[in-house]
């Protein structure tokens, strides 16, 4: 029963703690009127008795102290009493509180933002069933240039049926997208589509949330078109009624029967998708068997107990056959490789986060710093109060145990407010960053909280270990008495203090170094020249449905009414067609070709260029420069192309040393083309060099249906995108524009990445100059307080105003300077790491080192300015009399 | 000024329970009948005895109980319960144990 008697006891003393306490008091009490009493009755006075009784009682704090650390919950007491005491002191120094909590929150929060958008990235499986044995398969681009290179229908073809290491492959293509027309009243929209073989959705494991998946006779060429809706095209367009399945939508005016709607989390291949389309109905039958046209993307699953290196060794093989019996054709892939689906998709933005996320850990090394300084200080100025509380008979433990509770008050209250800004940063890259791979997997959940709680402990130990480390070995006396006179006090501190400022600058200059860099190689991309017209050129996309625009002639007509009516437009300038894409804009693909007047090339030896479409008025249009011959002559007749012509580039790589204008040229399945001009380069994307080209007409085509119009004027094009769109409206109702961008806003997207990450690395390098400003604007000024009698003894004897404040400079700067060097070499190790996301500029680029260390010098000479100026103006009788 | 430590600690806990055999007591009276029953030897400091019987009591060997004392002042009288009983005989056989074991050695010599 003695454990019952035991919880009654804990009961009582957790919720009648004050009765206890009270009878402890009177128990006391009483014990000392006894003692008067006996010594009454022995024979002593009254006064003399009651002094007798207390002196041999002791210290009754104390004893009661004693007494109540034998209850139970005495731990809890102490903790809120700790709780009570920190929050005290904390509010009578509410600007010192307020600083440290806003620090705290600054490095919290952009560590939790960084590490939760990692794990949901990076780290987090695919929503898929078993996710982990889901590979992407990829051929060896045919010049072993590039292991990871998309995949030929008729080469998945012989994988999926030689193939024994995984038990699915399917095949898909991210890249299409429908002119969306449905009933009266509603407007056509372009929307983006995959198309997906009908076991996409069986190898990953998912099932439509309304309706059924594909089967295999809806994924073949004779099979009636189906479709299956996003959750959020469903919800949006069609007021997620579940009625749609089985009824019909117009996708490029043809009809299709929706057979399912996909679950709302599903986003494969990106989030961008809205409807699926079995890919061998949509796709024809030559595209899809023809095993040198790298357009796809193949997945499967492994088997279980078959590894990564057995299926990569068996792919490769298949494919080497298929390479052997095709030896004629220079494009047919020697090998294949695979790797996991998920680093497939996250690949490429591993690394720009991964320096982020060290980003955000050294600020919040600097944040922690800072504080631990900040406590530092607040140590040494109540060095006296400690040692006063020691005497009266606080225990190490306990001041310690207060003194850690301060520091971890402060970054709790810095937690809280770390993930609310957590939330705000989540959300801001979620939305500006919507194009990013995964975004929509970003969530703030309870494993980022518990990672936050997690850093507000160790941030609270960290400064507050670092900042008691030296109250440790203080003796009460040489406390109390150096105090007193305090013209040498606290040399140890200071000394640390020192010690901290230079790690905290040697972060800041490694996170200065990284963003200068970076944003170097973002102003280089920014004024990479793309080889055309960027201002005032606007772009937009059209999509002909097939339906509508079956054949050749049809289209050059719509093509050649609408660039006449737009060139007619008040404003316009000039305006032409281009297609797939506009410089900038993307690769857009490749053909290959052969030159019949030049020798053979070597077996295996594969001669590409880019390929585009264009009218004859794009090259004007846009401003790239006719360098020889001249454009298209409006002579090539729709399905009867005979002229191409190509860039700088190509004519330097395959003509040099002679006249590339009248020679021929084999391509696009070995028709002959005459070359009938050189224009200028340009670049695909902002940050790959100019690649050989070869422009075709785009009338004389005989499958062109996608184009983007380009539109260039005197002043803001932007003002000709609504009345282009009119016109268009006029000449089909149904078609839609897409894609309007100018020039400007492709520039930018295509080096979006580089602007995010130099735009982050910058704002995390800005604050942690900042704090590190703050701390030795800190330090000098605690440390001109301690000398103030020893400066005002200095110029009472005569030492010039000038030499002081030199003095002063100096001791504040000696530690930034440290500092510097300290950064300056590890930046030289750090900056090899973020190599591949740089562009122009060298891992060592000297102006970057200077400009970054020339900052830094000037920042800290104007931290330390202030309080060295206020030392230099000291008034020596004032500061003498202060002691 | 006595540190709580003057006295082994668990022998002064078996001090006070074989103390509060005969009968309930206040803390002033044990330590008091403590120093007679050990001939003016042993002397019970404040600091010691008040956080032994909070801890006892916490313990659940000793029980209180607020009474009128001697004086007609109301005062906190401690006594045993079952559970005490059982463990001052633990104690008792255990010191009985040990202090024979010590003076085997000490006579030895």
């Amino acid at each position: 029963m003695r454990w019952l008697e035991r919880l009654r006891m804990r009961i009582q003393m957790l919720f009648n703690r004050g009765d206890a306490a009270a009878n402890l008091d009177d128990e006391l009490r009483f014990h000392i009127e006894q003692q008067i009493a006996e010594n009454i009755a022995s024979g002593m006075g009254a006064d003399e008795a009651r002094h007798a009784a207390l002196r041999s009682f002791g210290n009754p704090v104390l004893l009661r102290e004693q007494a109540r650390a034998t209850w139970s919950w005495n731990w809890l007491e102490l903790l809120l009493c700790d709780i009570g005491y920190g929050v005290r002191t904390l509010s009578r120094t509410p600007g010192f509180a307020a600083i440290a909590i806003l620090v705290m929150a600054l490095g919290i929060g952009a560590n939790v933002a960084l590490f939760t958008i990692v794990r949901s990235v990076l780290l987090k499986p695919l929503p898929f069933q078993d996710s982990n044995r889901l590979m992407r398969l990829y051929e060896q681009s045919p010049d072993d240039k590039f292991p990871y290179n998309d995949s030929a229908g008729g080469v998945f073809a012989e994988w999926k049926k030689q193939s024994r290491s995984f038990s699915d492959l399917a095949i898909l293509s991210g890249f299409g997208g429908y002119n969306l027309s449905g009933s009266v009243e509603q407007l056509p929209e372009g929307v983006r589509a995959a198309m997906f073989s009908w076991n996409v959705l069986p190898t990953l494991g998912v099932q439509p949330a309304l309706g059924r998946n594909f089967t295999a006779n809806d994924d073949k060429p004779s099979a009636n078109p189906t479709v299956l809706l996003s959750w959020g095209l469903w919800k949006r367009r069609f007021g997620g009624n579940p009625s749609i399945v089985n009824q019909t939508v117009l996708l490029d005016a043809k009809p299709y029967t929706v057979i399912g709607v996909m679950p709302a989390w599903f986003a494969y291949p990106n989030a961008a998708v809205q409807l699926w389309t079995p890919i061998y109905y949509q796709m024809p039958a030559t595209e899809m068997n023809a095993i040198d046209s790298h357009d796809f993307v193949a997945i499967g699953r492994l088997k279980p107990g078959v590894t990564e290196t057995q299926a990569v060794s068996e792919l490769t093989l298949i494919t080497r056959r298929l390479h052997d019996a095709n030896l004629d054709n220079p494009f047919v892939s020697k090998g294949a490789s695979i790797r996991p689906l998920l680093e497939s998709l996250v690949g490429d933005i591993k690394t720009p986060l991964y320096v982020l996320l060290a980003a955000t850990g050294c600020l919040l090394l600097i944040a922690c710093l800072n504080v631990a300084n900040l406590l530092v200080a607040r140590a040494a100025a109540r060095r006296k109060e400690q040692a006063v509380r020691t005497a009266l008979g606080g225990s190490r433990l306990r001041l310690l145990r207060q003194h850690l509770m301060e520091s971890l008050l402060l970054s709790a209250c810095g937690g809280a407010a770390g993930v609310l800004l957590a939330i705000g940063v989540i959300q801001w890259v979620v939305h500006t960053r919507h194009d990013m791979v995964r975004m929509e997997a970003i969530h703030l959940d309870g494993v980022a909280v518990a990672f936050a709680a997690g850093l507000v402990v160790l941030c609270a130990l960290f400064s507050g270990f670092i900042s008691s480390f030296t109250a440790k070995g203080d003796n009460v006396l040489t406390a109390l008495q150096e105090s007193s006179r305090a013209n040498s006090a606290g040399h140890g501190r200071t000394r640390l203090r020192a010690v901290l400022l230079s790690l905290e600058v040697g972060l800041t200059v490694v996170l200065l170094i990284g963003a200068g860099l970076l944003l170097k190689s973002y102003a280089r991309l920014r004024s990479v020249d793309l080889g055309c017209m960027t201002r005032n050129v606007l772009k937009m996309d059209f999509a002909l449905p097939e339906a509508r625009y079956s054949k050749p002639a049809q289209r050059a007509n719509f093509f050649d009414a609408l660039l006449e009516r737009v060139r007619n437009l008040p404003g316009v300038e000039a305006a032409g067609f281009v297609s797939p894409v506009v410089p900038g804009d993307g690769y857009g693909g490749d053909s290959g070709f052969s030159i019949p007047e030049h020798p053979a090339p070597p077996r295996g030896k594969l001669l590409y260029a880019l390929h585009r479409w264009t009218d004859p008025g794009y090259f004007a249009g846009i401003g790239i420069p006719i360098l020889r011959g001249h454009t298209f002559d409006g002579t090539q007749q729709p399905g009867h192309a005979t002229e191409v012509i190509i860039s700088d580039a190509f004519a330097r790589e395959y003509f040099s040393g002679e006249d590339p204008i009248g020679k021929q040229l084999l391509s696009l399945g070995h028709h002959p083309f005459e070359i009938v001009g050189v224009v200028g380069d340009t670049r695909f994307t902002a940050g790959e060099a100019a690649q050989p080209s070869m422009y075709f007409a785009l009338d004389a085509t005989d499958d062109m249906n996608n184009a983007t119009l380009v539109v260039r004027s005197g002043g803001d094009v932007t003002q000709l995108a609504m009345p282009i769109q009119r016109i268009v409206a006029q000449m089909d109702r149904d078609l839609p524009v897409s894609g309007i961008l100018t020039m400007d806003q492709v520039v930018g997207r295509s080096t979006q990445d580089a602007s995010f990450n130099a735009t982050l690395l910058m704002v995390f390098a800005g604050l942690s100059l900042l704090l590190a400003a703050v701390g030795l604007f800190g330090v000098l000024s605690y440390i001109v307080a301690q000398r103030t009698s020893e400066i005002g003894i200095r110029i009472a004897l005569g030492a010039q105003r000038e030499q002081v404040l030199r003095l002063m400079l100096l001791d504040g700067l000696r530690p930034a300077l440290v500092g510097l060097v300290l950064g300056l070499a590890a930046s030289v190790g750090t900056a090899r790491l973020i190599r591949s996301m740089l562009y122009g500029t060298q891992p060592l680029d000297p102006a970057v080192f200077t400009v970054v260390a020339a900052m830094l010098v000037l920042v800290a000479a104007l931290a330390c300015m202030v309080p060295a100026w206020r030392a230099s103006r000291l008034d020596p009788m004032q500061a003498l009399r202060m002691e | 000024m006595g540190k709580p430590n003057d006295l082994v600690q668990g022998t002064l806990d078996m001090l006070i329970l074989k103390t509060l055999l005969p009968e309930p007591m206040h803390g002033w009276a044990i330590g008091k009948r403590i120093q007679q029953l050990s001939g003016e030897v042993l002397q019970v400091q404040q600091g010691s005895l008040y956080p032994a019987l909070h801890r006892l009591e916490q313990q659940g060997w000793i029980k209180a109980k607020w009474a009128e004392s001697e004086t007609g002042r109301q005062a906190k009288f401690y006594s045993l319960t079952a559970a005490g009983r059982k463990q001052l005989e633990a104690e008792t056989a255990n010191w009985s144990r040990l202090s024979a074991a010590i003076d085997l050695i000490v006579s030895e010599a």
